[in-house]
This record gives structure tokens, C-alpha cells and sequence, in this order.
């Protein structure tokens, strides 16, 4: 079905690990090895990637890039609670099958009745689109922890085979295998059903050299120096207990902001005036302050 | 395909005289150990693994040990198990590690077949020739702790077992021990100099403050690295298997409450506000589950009148909204406070899920600490020491007296208990002998809705020594509970909606 013949169950994006690196960093998304590896198997065994990990290390993020650097259509389906087979999966166009009975009043039953249940009055949710599109796709399910239990039974079918059940149409399965990439905040533990055909990432905060590189990508204009004692006071607050860590996009927020401010160095005072924009809770911002001396 | 990169690697190894191991036995000896740790592992995943190996090549470590992660887990907080037990079947180097080997010994040492080329005791601090190679050591280590160089670190590592760790001289009774390398080698006295070494010729700035923090970082990494080269030199002498199974530290959620050191109690304490989040949609969508589905009869027949007596609409019981009280009882004595403090602090992560919580400590008088749990939670390392201060928890001798304690508390806070309370116990029940005082408990839990006893100690150690155990079991449902998993588990299953 694929038109690669060696890997034929592969969506076929990279050729090796450096690959997915060198490409991921154009595409402006700086892998660790770790992601890197990940993606690349994802990409060559065909199986489902879940992401796993604290918000705003940049889950959707890599989908996007993935999505960019393949040169393919990125389709999302937001998980929350309550969503149903209707919102992910098809729904049948009542309205419209309405009409087209009304328009057709003389009719046989069974011309009506075939003609009703049709490709015409099929509306595709994500899950279906990404299935049934030719063209290289990537599936991004986002905060899969959201949705419902059952809902994960509804995944089983698509991820495991690549295939969607419409009762009156039959079996539609993938043309191409899209690239499918779940993330979770793990608020609840997903089931082991769905763990077990996926390739787990736990995708946690990046280390200091990386996270300068990141910083510097996105903040262009921000002094090298800064940027690096920067990332160390954000690795300093890390590794304190606090109620919710700094993540990598609110270093990139510190930054920003700091361009914004015009500062060239850190000091206490610009610490203690913009602690604020990393530290969500006054619990936090008060101890922080305490065991970084700031007066 | 992997079989050819077997043989190449092996080639790679085969001076070292390990007996060769083809990739498929080591794969599946690297996923038993994994399951010998509690990583519910499938065959399913083992050919994952496999594929993933086939694909990926055996050319870089760090690509398959990301591999074999992304195939073989399937939750966080099992990586750490994960790395100890990879780095002891996937190892980075077969015998003396390479840097060793060029300094000490220019012969092919073999160390599986050969004799060990270092003298028994290699490094004694008195000699002072051997003075100089510890001296060279430290040197070199300050060097690359200062510049964070990961590979040099290892290197050292290595070298660093290898001159200082060994011990004993017979077949059996020798080894490799990080505990005496590290306590020869003493990294933790370099900070000044690594310090030193960093300032030089850099302005005074405002990270400064941090640079001490992040060399303890890094020394306890280079720590990390002497046990892991510890246990692969181990792993050779005695089999892999055995040392994977003894020598890896347990993840997290499974270590015991009552042996758990302090820095397991830390990484513990980082695990509170996560596993209370996933506590509370447990709660939540058991909670969603109870509110429907019991039929209302009365109402179902009222609103059958209106369809002429056929019963179409089902009318479902409403719940009454409102959640559940908590009260817990901790004893806080010794042994025990780890585990008291991690469901102090873990209740008190989920107390938007009950109408209210209340917390009482107890060794042999019993004290409301509510608050100080609740402010506590922006410090939770030193919650059980301002317990022991702050409130009159101890009364003329330091023992816990479970008897005194809960007289205490059904004698002074009957307004803690009610309908809707449930109360959580906690405590191994151990009373020194003193009287169990029956009826207090036996008052609470008539008062409570519900009473629970969680009990730390493993269910067989109950009927020993001075444990009242048993006395107090056969009046409220008590429980094992010796970790982190359980716990969760436990409360999950057991607090009321």
C-alpha cells in the first residue's frame, strides 16, 4: 500500500536518527536524542507515538513539526471530556439525508434507501480524514487523558490497524498510514490496551545546553550570556520543590520579556520584578525568592 | 540484519573472553530482569524491542537505549529502574574500562580469564605513591566537573572503580564497591576548587548564588556514574542476572515506606501533586458513575401516570451532592513519619476533592495540625519536624501509645466525627505494650462513617512483637500499605464519593 517497498508499514518521513535531528531543527523544533530516536521509530515501525509529560514542554509542538518537515497535512483532534464517536470518528448527515428524501418523494425505498447512506452524506471527523486522505498525513490526538474511558476503545481499532468500521460502508482502511502522535498530561492513567500499541516518550524538560539552543532559536535577539544564566536561575527553580516548575515555554516567556525590559544582565532586581512571568503560584514566588536571596 | 551487527560487535568484545551472548538471549534477560522489577512487559513489547534494535543498529548506545525506553515502558517513573538495568545488560565496555587499561597495564588484560592486573588493596591512602594516583584522580575529576563534560566523567567513573573499589582476593569473596571508591575518593571536598576553578576570570554576576547548587548536582551524578560502573563490574564477576536483580534500586512508587531514605522520601515527596491529580479524576469519574443509574420507583411511577401508566422515561435517583469529610490520624513517631507525611501532604493535595480535611498527629497525645499540613505544603520537607515542635504530640516519653492517643482524640474532637466523616488511621500499631484502649476506637468508628487503619507493615509482621495489629483489625478494616502504589491504589478504591 506504501510506496516505499522496504519498510512498507512506515509513514517513510526520515531516513536515520541525525536525520529527524538535522530536519526537526529546521523545521525550528530542537530534538534530544531521546525525541529524535523516538520519532524516527515512530516513523519507520508505523506504530502510534504517545507523549507523555509536563505542559508546555512542547508535545503539540513536535506534532506540528513532524508535520512541517514531512511536508504533510496535520490533522488534530482535541480530546475533552464527553467527546463521542460522532465528534472523532463520522457522523451521518441527518439534515441533508432529509432533504434528499424530501427531494426524491417518488421514489422507490430501495433506490432512496441506497442512496442515502452514501460517501455524499458522510461527514468525516478527524480521525476518519486522517485515515482516508492519500496524501502523507499527521494525526495528532491531544490530551488523549481528557476523553473519556470508552473513547480509548474507539482509538483501539484506528491505531492498532489503521482502520475505521462504518456499518453501512464496510471497512475503510488507510491508503497511506498517517503519522499518529497522542499526547497526554497523564492526569489519568491511559489504558494499558491503548500503551500497549503505542511507543511511549516521556518527553521532560530538556537539559541546559539544549534549552539555551531553544531559547536562542526563539528569541532571536537575546544576548548569549543572558541566555545561558538565564536558563541556569530557570534549572535552579526546577530543582526546587515548587508547586508547578517553570516549563520551556515560560523560559522562552522570561526571555521575551526581559528583551522587552531592555535588561543585558540579570540581576536582583530584574529577578524579583519578573519572577512573576515563571512562577504561576505566590506560594512559589515566595519561596523561590527566599532560597535564591533575593531582598 | 542485527544479526550481523551482533557478530561485529561481539568481534568487538571478544578479546575481553565474555562469554558471547547472542542479542535475542540478552534482549529477553534484559526484559525478565525488568519484569523482576515490576514492569508488566509482554512478549508483545519484547518483539517491539526487537524490531526497534533492527531497525535502529547497534551503532549508537544512546539511540537504543531511547529505543528499547520508547518500546519497553509504558508509564514514567520506571525509567530510573529502566537505566540501572540497561546500563548492566547493555554495558559500555566489557572489563577494565579503556583509560584504565592504557595507564595501568600495557598487556591485553583480560579480566574474566586473567588474574586482576592491580595488586589486591590497589590504593591505600598511607602509601605515598598511591597518594599521587589519588591526588591525579581528584585533579583530573575537579577539571571535568568544572566543564560538565559528561564523557570525561564517565571515564573517571571507570577509572575511578577500577584503582580504588576493589576488595578481597578469592573467587568468591572479591568485588567492586562504589561506597569504597567513593569514600577514598571523596568528590564532595573538590567543591571549593571546582568553585574556584569556575569563578576564575569571570565578573561577579547574579547566577553566582546558583554555581554551588549545580556542582552538588553534578557531584551527585559523578556518584550515580561510580555505582552503575560498580555494579557492571559486579555484574561480570557474579552474572547479570543476580546483580539486576539485587543491586537495582526499586522505582519509586514501590519503596517501602518503612526503609525509604531521605532522599527517597524527597523523590517521593515530587510524586504528591501529581499522583493526587490523577487520584482526583479517579474519584471524579467514580463519582460520575454512582450518580446515575439507580431507578427512583416512586418517581418512575408518578411519571408513568402522564404516558397512561407505561412506564417510558425511567426516573433516576438523584444523589445528594456533597462530598466526603476526612479526618486523618497519623502517627508520627519515628519510623513511621515517612509514611504519614506523604498521605498528610497527599490528602492535602486532594482537598478540593472532600468538603473538608482535618489532620491529627499523634506519638502519645493527640493534636490537630491542619494547619500547619496546609502551610506545610509550600515546605514539605520540613512538615514532620515543626509536627514534632509546634504540637503537643508527645507527652512525658517519646513512645507512641496508641491507646492514649486515640482516648485522646474521642475525648477531646468529637466534633471531628460525624455521619460523613471518614476517618483514615495511620500507624504500624505498635504500642509498646501498652494497653490498646479498644473502646476509643471502637466509639470512633460507631461516631465515623467509615474508619480505615493503613498499616505500613507487611501483613505477616502484624501478630509479632508489641503490634496491637490484630486487636485493632478485628474492630476497623485495616490495611497493608508499604507504598507508594498501594497507597494510591487503596485510596482510590476506598474513600467514599
Amino acid at each position: 500500500m506504501s510506496d516505499d517497498g522496504a519498510q512498507p508499514t512506515g509513514t517513510g518521513f526520515f531516513t536515520s536518527v541525525d536525520d529527524v535531528s538535522a530536519k526537526l531543527a529546521e523545521a525550528g523544533y530542537l530534538a534530544s536524542p531521546a525525541v529524535a530516536t523516538t520519532v524516527f521509530l515512530a516513523d519507520r515501525l508505523g506504530k502510534p507515538l504517545l507523549v507523555e509529560g509536563p505542559a508546555g514542554v512542547g508535545k503539540t509542538e513536535l506534532a506540528k513539526a513532524v508535520a512541517r518537515v514531512g511536508g504533510a497535512r496535520l490533522v488534530r483532534l482535541q480530546c475533552y471530556e464527553g467527546i463521542d464517536e460522532s465528534r472523532a470518528l463520522y457522523e451521518w448527515n441527518h439534515a441533508k439525508q432529509l432533504l434528499r428524501i424530501t427531494a426524491g418523494r417518488d421514489e422507490t425505498w430501495e433506490a432512496a434507501r441506497t442512496d442515502i447512506f452514501g460517501e455524499e452524506f458522510l461527514l468525516t471527523r478527524p480521525l476518519l480524514t486522517a485515515i482516508r486522505g492519500s496524501e502523507p498525513t499527521v494525526l495528532l490526538i491531544d490530551e488523549t487523558d481528557k476523553a473519556d474511558v470508552e473513547v480509548e476503545g474507539l482509538l483501539l481499532e484506528v491505531l492498532s490497524d489503521f482502520q475505521v468500521t462504518v456499518p453501512e460502508l464496510g471497512t475503510i482502511t488507510a491508503t497511506r498510514r498517517p503519522f499518529v502522535l497522542l499526547t497526554s498530561n497523564a492526569t489519568r492513567e491511559l489504558s494499558e490496551a491503548l500503551r500497549r500499541r503505542c511507543l511511549f516518550l516521556h518527553l521532560d524538560f530538556p537539559d541546559a545546553r539544549l534549552e539555551q539552543r531553544i531559547v536562542r532559536l526563539k528569541v532571536p535577539g537575546l544576548d548569549e550570556v543572558l541566555a545561558e544564566s538565564l536558563v541556569k536561575v530557570v534549572g535552579a527553580l526546577r530543582a526546587m520543590e515548587l508547586r508547578k516548575s517553570p516549563s520551556v515555554a515560560e523560559t522562552i516567556d522570561w526571555a521575551r520579556t526581559l528583551l522587552a525590559l531592555g535588561a543585558d544582565t540579570l540581576d536582583e532586581t530584574v529577578v524579583r520584578d519578573s519572577l512573576g512571568v515563571i512562577l504561576k503560584h505566590q506560594d512559589d514566588v515566595l519561596k523561590a525568592s527566599r532560597q535564591l536571596t533575593l531582598t | 540484519m542485527s544479526e550481523a551487527k551482533v557478530s561485529e560487535a561481539d568481534q568487538g568484545a571478544a578479546d575481553a573472553a565474555e562469554p558471547v551472548n547472542a542479542l535475542p538471549e540478552r534482549l529477553t534477560g534484559f526484559v525478565q530482569a525488568l519484569r523482576g522489577h515490576g514492569l508488566r512487559i509482554g512478549p508483545g513489547e519484547s518483539v517491539d524491542a526487537a524490531s526497534v534494535l533492527a531497525v535502529l543498529g547497534l551503532t549508537d548506545r544512546t539511540y537504543i537505549r531511547e529505543g528499547l525506553a520508547a518500546a519497553l515502558l509504558r508509564t514514567d517513573g520506571q525509567r530510573a529502574v529502566f537505566d540501572a538495568t540497561f546500563d548492566l545488560y547493555f554495558p559500555l565496555g566489557v572489563g577494565t574500562p579503556e583509560a584504565a587499561r592504557r595507564s595501568a597495564d600495557p598487556g591485553p588484560a583480560g579480566p574474566a580469564t586473567a588474574e586482576p592486573v592491580n595488586p589486591v588493596s590497589p590504593v591505600s591512602p598511607v602509601n605515598p605513591a598511591d597518594r599521587a594516583v589519588l591526588d591525579d584522580l581528584r585533579e583530573r575529576l575537579a577539571e571535568a566537573l568544572a566543564a560538565d563534560d559528561r564523557a570525561a566523567l564517565t571515564r573517571l567513573a571507570g577509572e575511578a572503580v577500577n584503582t580504588l573499589g576493589r576488595y578481597g582476593s578469592g573467587p568468591t569473596a572479591q568485588g567492586w564497591s562504589a561506597y569504597q571508591t567513593l569514600s577514598r575518593l571523596q568528590p564532595e571536598t573538590l567543591l571549593a576548587r571546582v568553585l574556584a576553578a569556575l569563578r576564575a576570570g569571570q565578573p561577579p554576576g547574579f547566577t553566582d548564588r546558583l554555581d554551588a547548587d549545580g556542582i552538588r548536582r553534578r557531584i551527585q551524578g559523578f556518584r550515580g556514574l561510580v555505582g552503575t560502573e560498580a555494579r557492571r563490574r559486579v555484574a561480570e564477576l557474579r552474572g547479570t542476572d543476580q546483580v539486576a536483580r539485587r543491586a537495582v534500586a526499586p522505582s519509586t512508587d514501590q519503596v517501602d515506606f518503612l526503609f525509604a531514605g531521605r532522599d527517597q522520601l524527597a523523590e517521593l515527596r515530587r510524586t504528591v501533586q501529581p499522583l493526587a491529580r490523577k487520584l482526583a479524576t479517579r474519584l471524579a469519574a467514580r463519582r460520575r458513575k454512582a450518580s446515575g443509574g439507580r431507578i427512583d420507583l416512586r418517581r418512575t411511577l408518578r411519571c408513568s401516570l402522564s404516558t397512561g401508566g407505561v412506564p417510558l422515561r425511567p426516573a433516576y435517583r438523584r444523589r445528594r451532592p456533597g462530598r466526603p469529610e476526612i479526618v486523618l490520624l497519623c502517627d508520627v513517631s519515628g519510623s513511621v513519619a515517612g509514611f504519614a507525611d506523604f498521605t498528610m501532604l497527599l490528602v492535602q493535595a486532594m482537598r478540593d476533592q472532600f468538603s473538608k480535611v482535618r489532620v491529627f498527629a499523634f506519638v502519645n497525645r493527640t493534636d490537630e495540625v491542619t494547619r500547619l499540613v496546609s502551610a506545610g505544603s509550600a515546605d514539605p520537607a520540613a512538615l514532620s519536624r515543626r509536627i514534632l515542635t509546634e504540637a503537643k504530640v508527645v507527652g512525658f516519653h517519646g513512645n507512641s501509645d496508641y491507646g492514649a492517643a486515640l482516648g485522646e482524640f474521642a475525648d477531646h474532637y468529637p466534633d471531628a466525627l460525624g455521619p460523613r466523616t471518614c476517618v483514615l488511621v495511620l500507624g504500624d500499631a505498635r504500642n509498646n505494650g501498652r494497653d490498646p484502649n479498644l473502646p476509643a476506637l471502637k466509639r470512633i468508628s460507631e461516631r465515623a462513617r467509615r474508619v480505615y487503619w493503613l498499616n505500613p507493615e507487611q501483613t505477616e509482621l502484624w501478630a509479632t512483637g508489641d503490634s496491637a495489629a490484630h486487636a485493632y483489625a478485628g474492630l476497623v478494616e485495616m490495611h497493608s500499605c508499604r507504598n507508594a502504589r498501594r497507597l494510591g491504589e487503596l485510596i482510590a478504591r476506598l474513600l467514599p464519593v
